[in-house]
């Protein structure tokens, strides 16, 4: 496994940690941490055989944290040098005496031990920067090539943007981290059209963004790469199908989904509703607020008795998988839904000292490592854990949910995702609604959307599919927090089966 | 261990410096560079109290080097943060390279040629976390008049000025600055169980007073004393100017050219090409982007550090001008590079940042929209939205802090949230009303995105609400 970028460790990141922490020390600063990133980014679009782009950023700075007169400040920089981090820490100190005057809740944070000097590295085998922009694009062209071939595709995209992360984190405590993560999300789409019928229509890879290397486009199935071969190869037969489908009646229906789109209901109707940020009411004014209020802990019944959701910041791959959080915090797994009642949260270390009985298997109130911030130029804020749903202990296939449905559909893919700011109503489509006739899969149908209230959704869910069917699903393009920020997060979940879930056709709903 | 000052060697130069360094040092057949200047200063705040404040300062640079190859002229692009004329080094190498290594580009061009602006040399404009200071206090005061009302303020402001430095191998020198700024106020009642928004954007602060946002907000909250639940359906909705500039937005997001030619957008005509000359609007109705718009200024020239759909590098410097997208109800325009502008044999009109609806004839304000309704629903603003169908570019989405039931010309009650979808392009056809266009500020897409708007109040007969949403 590769160890930390030389290009990474050659900066002065260590010095000007120590300079700018002292500086806020001096200042009168009750709590300082400084946070010191690079963060490459690359992003390779592909459209119709030729390549249509290629760009490559480097977020680079630094930012100082303060807690002063008991009210946060916080500024960032850019230029690497002592000066600099001097005027950043006085800065911080600065935007906390202005807010100071105008804080009720005096800030404190969670305890937390103290990492000495430790270093963590994600799991991968190949630096996709390190695999030439000629090779990535040979591959996405290739892609688009092969997509084209078959007679129902007009037009194809393919692109793959990919993420390398240095985060050095210390503070006044003694806590000194340096870490670095690697991830990727390669796609594909196939557009077509069915003239006769006057329609267009595309489909999309289903393979999910990971926390892997340059191996997961390149290498072997076995290995735990994506099989792009058997995908490309059957999505235009997918897509011709599709174009060819009757529409949906719009309906009652038992729904089977699986991982490829459940991921996403996951992320909208759990993930986001059980950040502790939105339940105290730190996001009214943006993201959001949460039916899922603390009072209820313990009692809300979220969803049927098979309903088991985690939280983590471990899991190999994940996309929100890192050793320590942004707050310094050694990062946890926990429940957050059992048997179908609220247990957990999601936290960070303020809003734990303020409940410190959110994390009670340690006995400490510690947070449970979900701080984050997307740039060295953004505040660390709480952002999401990889939030799963966990299979059943048994074989339940794919197969068997569908045997168990006489009239319903299969939904395969995500697409178009919508829920409310409180995390009660939603509506997904996907890539592809098979109707299901008799425990059978009997062809795709069109213009489906399936829209519930969270609780009423994860509630009718009979069902979930054993470890085999168990996928990791996730998003780069996670949006919260004022200033917007962006983070990756991923969500394992097996397939399932809900019962008598409300389906539109998308033609009605927009018929005039 | 080094002494306070002993760290970090380079020399921070100027970014007019670092982008002649850049220049200077390339040594692929053409260069362009881009150097965005940014400072910042937001407060937030939840529960009646500050929660994190921040001031940020960045300096980021946009390298785009071009080659000619045998089958024709490649690019490559690498950006980063850079305040020394090492880093700046360090990219101009990498995109050299890429440039050398990337196949002949789709979208070349002969490069725009120029030369500098008379205020090229003049320094970044900058703000920090003063512009506040007259805000913060009366943002306090707002706190504990808002806890005297048994009401609870969350919101979020934000100013930053980004000085953006656009030169080329070619001769361009141009500068552009861009203040840029927003407000929001979120109230609650202290049940929670109702709420209020209200939101704009500005330019420089001056004039935006806490005290009047949370005077607004309770205004609204009164309207909430009489809740009235009502079922989804069809309803006679006034959708006041930040709701429309959200639907708007994404009509203009998904009037790119490519996708219309390509036959993959509700701009594009079957069989074949672009619907540009049709007419998808009431005759009324001109949807138009300005660089010089009063209030909405924003860049004349196109500065993108990488190719996609609807924008190429090779089109950098491009004069802006104004743009109509639809023209008295008609398609006029398409957000196009030169590339897609051969491809679909129109002029070329580059995506502009900011956009306008005018409603001919249209007068008076939403408050007139209100007193002329027997029955309706008027509602604050709209909230994740997304795409459902382009074919006919339906959206789904929802209503948000604050569904209100008119009644004979009147408010007399809040009503519960909706999940609606609609097509932003139906409702250019269908609406019945309009105000005159004010300025404007999307709550869903001008924090992060696209903060320049003006748009009219629109009054629309039959706006589909699909479900209920039990949020408060």
């Amino acid at each position: 496994m590769p160890g930390l970028d030389p290009g990474f460790t050659a900066l002065p990141y260590r010095a000007l940690g120590d300079v700018a922490l002292q500086r806020a020390r001096d200042l009168g600063a009750t709590h300082a941490d400084f946070r010191f990133e690079r963060v490459r980014w690359q992003h390779v679009r592909v459209r119709d055989g030729a390549l249509q782009g290629a760009a490559d950023d480097q977020d680079l700075g630094f930012a100082v944290r303060v807690i002063h007169g008991g009210a946060w400040g916080f500024a960032s920089g850019v230029h690497l040098t002592a000066d600099e981090a001097v005027r950043v820490a006085e800065a911080a100190v600065e935007v906390a005496k202005v807010s100071s005057a105008l804080v009720t809740l005096q800030v404190e944070i969670a305890p937390e031990p103290v990492y000495d000097d430790v270093t963590w590295v994600s799991s991968y085998a190949q630096d996709p920067f390190e695999v030439s922009l000629h090779d990535k694009a040979a591959v996405l062209l290739d892609w688009t090539d092969r997509l084209r071939r078959h007679e129902a595709v007009g037009h194809a995209t393919a692109e793959v943007l990919c993420v390398h992360e240095n985060k050095y984190y210390a503070d006044l405590a003694g806590t000194h981290t340096t870490q670095q993560r690697v991830r990727l999300e390669p796609a594909f789409t196939a557009m077509g059209s069915d003239e006769r019928r006057g329609i267009f229509d595309d489909m999309a890879s289903i393979c999910p963004p990971a926390g892997r290397g340059w191996e997961y486009v390149v290498g072997r199935p076995a290995d735990g790469a994506w099989d792009w071969d058997a995908e490309l190869a059957e999505v235009p037969d997918l897509l011709a199908e599709k174009l060819a489908a009757p529409t949906v009646q719009a309906g009652t229906y038992d729904l089977v989904i699986h991982p490829s789109n459940l991921w996403l209901t996951i992320h909208e109707s759990v993930g986001h509703a059980t950040e502790l940020d939105r339940a105290l009411g730190y996001e009214a004014n943006y993201a959001g607020t949460s039916f899922a209020t603390i009072d209820r802990l313990g009692s809300l019944t979220y969803g049927s008795p098979v309903m088991h959701v985690t939280g983590d910041r471990t899991i190999e791959h994940g996309l929100a998988t890192i050793g320590y959080d942004d707050e310094g915090v050694a990062t946890q797994s926990w429940d957050i839904v059992r048997d179908g009642t609220l247990v957990g949260y999601q936290l960070d270390r303020p809003m734990a000292h303020l409940h410190p009985e959110l994390n009670p298997h340690d006995g400490l109130g510690r947070s449970n490592g979900c701080a984050y911030a997307d740039s060295p130029g953004h505040i660390p804020i709480q952002r999401m854990a990889n939030v799963s749903l966990q299979p059943s202990g048994d074989d339940t296939s794919t197969d068997d949910l569908i045997g168990r449905v006489e009239d319903g559909l299969y939904v395969v893919g995500d697409k178009s995702w919508s829920i409310d700011m409180q995390r009660f109503n939603f509506q997904f489509t996907g890539q592809r609604f098979y109707a299901i006739r008799d425990g059978e899969l009997a062809g795709q149908v069109r213009d489906a959307a399936y829209q519930a209230t969270t609780t009423d959704f994860w509630g009718s869910m009979e069902a979930v599919g054993g470890p085999d069917t168990w996928v990791l699903g996730g998003a780069f393009n996670c949006g919260k927090a004022q200033p917007g920020q962006v983070a990756s997060v991923s969500h394992g979940c097996p397939t399932a089966l809900f019962r008598g879930v409300r389906i539109l056709n998308t033609d009605d709903e927009g018929a005039h | 261990m080094p002494g306070p000052r002993a760290v970090g060697s380079p020399v921070a130069a100027t970014v007019q410096e670092l982008v002649e360094h850049a220049l200077a040092t390339s040594t692929a057949d053409d260069c362009i560079v881009i150097a965005h200047h940014t400072t910042s200063a937001n407060l937030r705040w939840a529960n009646n109290t500050l929660t994190t404040n921040g001031a940020m300062k960045r300096i980021d640079v946009a390298v785009v080097s071009f080659v000619r190859h045998a089958g024709g002229p490649a690019s490559g692009s690498m950006s980063g943060s850079a305040s020394t004329r090492e880093q700046v080094a360090a990219l101009v190498a990498a995109a050299d390279e890429a440039a050398r290594s990337a196949d002949p580009a789709s979208d070349a061009q002969d490069l725009v040629s120029g030369a500098a602006a008379a205020e090229w040399a003049d320094p970044p404009r900058e703000t920090d976390i003063h512009v506040f200071d007259t805000f913060a206090p009366a943002l306090g005061e707002a706190f504990q008049r808002a806890r005297g009302g048994g009401r609870v303020l969350y919101g979020f402001v934000d100013h930053r000025v980004t000085t953006t430095y656009l030169a080329s191998s070619t001769g361009l020198r141009l500068r552009h600055v861009q203040p840029t700024g927003h407000y929001g106020c979120t109230g609650k009642s202290a049940d929670l169980s109702n709420s209020a928004w209200v939101g704009g954007a500005t330019r420089d602060f001056v004039g935006v007073d806490p005290l009047a946002l949370e005077a607004e907000v309770e205004r609204r909250l009164g309207w909430g004393a009489r809740q009235v639940d009502l079922p989804a359906g069809r309803y006679d909705s006034i959708l006041p100017p930040t709701a429309v500039a959200d639907l708007m937005i994404d009509a203009y997001w998904y009037a790119g050219a490519r996708d219309a030619h390509d036959g993959q957008s509700v701009f594009s005509r079957h069989g074949g090409g672009t619907r540009i000359g049709d007419q998808v609007a009431r005759p009324e109705v001109t949807l138009l982007s300005d660089p010089a718009y009063p209030g909405l200024e924003c860049a004349s020239h196109v500065a993108v550090s990488s190719s996609g759909d609807d924008q190429s590098v090779f089109d950098n410097g491009l004069p802006l001008d104004r743009t109509a997208w639809i023209d008295h109800g008609r398609l006029s325009a398409l957000r196009q590079t030169r590339e897609t502008a051969a491809l679909t044999e129109q002029p070329v009109t580059p995506a502009i940042d900011n956009l306008v609806l005018d409603v001919e004839g249209a007068a008076g304000s939403i408050d007139d929209l209100v007193s002329d309704t027997e029955r309706g629903l008027l509602l604050t603003c709209l909230w994740y939205i997304r795409a459902v169908d382009p074919q006919t570019l339906l959206l789904t989405g929802l209503t948000r802090d604050g569904v209100y039931l008119v009644e004979n010309g009147e408010i007399t009650g809040a009503v519960n949230n909706f999940r609606f979808n609609e097509s932003p392009v139906d409702l250019l056809r269908r609406f019945s009303h309009a105000s005159a266009t004010v300025p404007a500020f999307s709550r869903e897409w001008g924090d992060d995105y696209f903060s320049r708007t003006a748009m009219p109040a629109l009054r629309v007969p039959d706006f589909n609400m699909s479900s209920v949403s039990q949020a408060r």
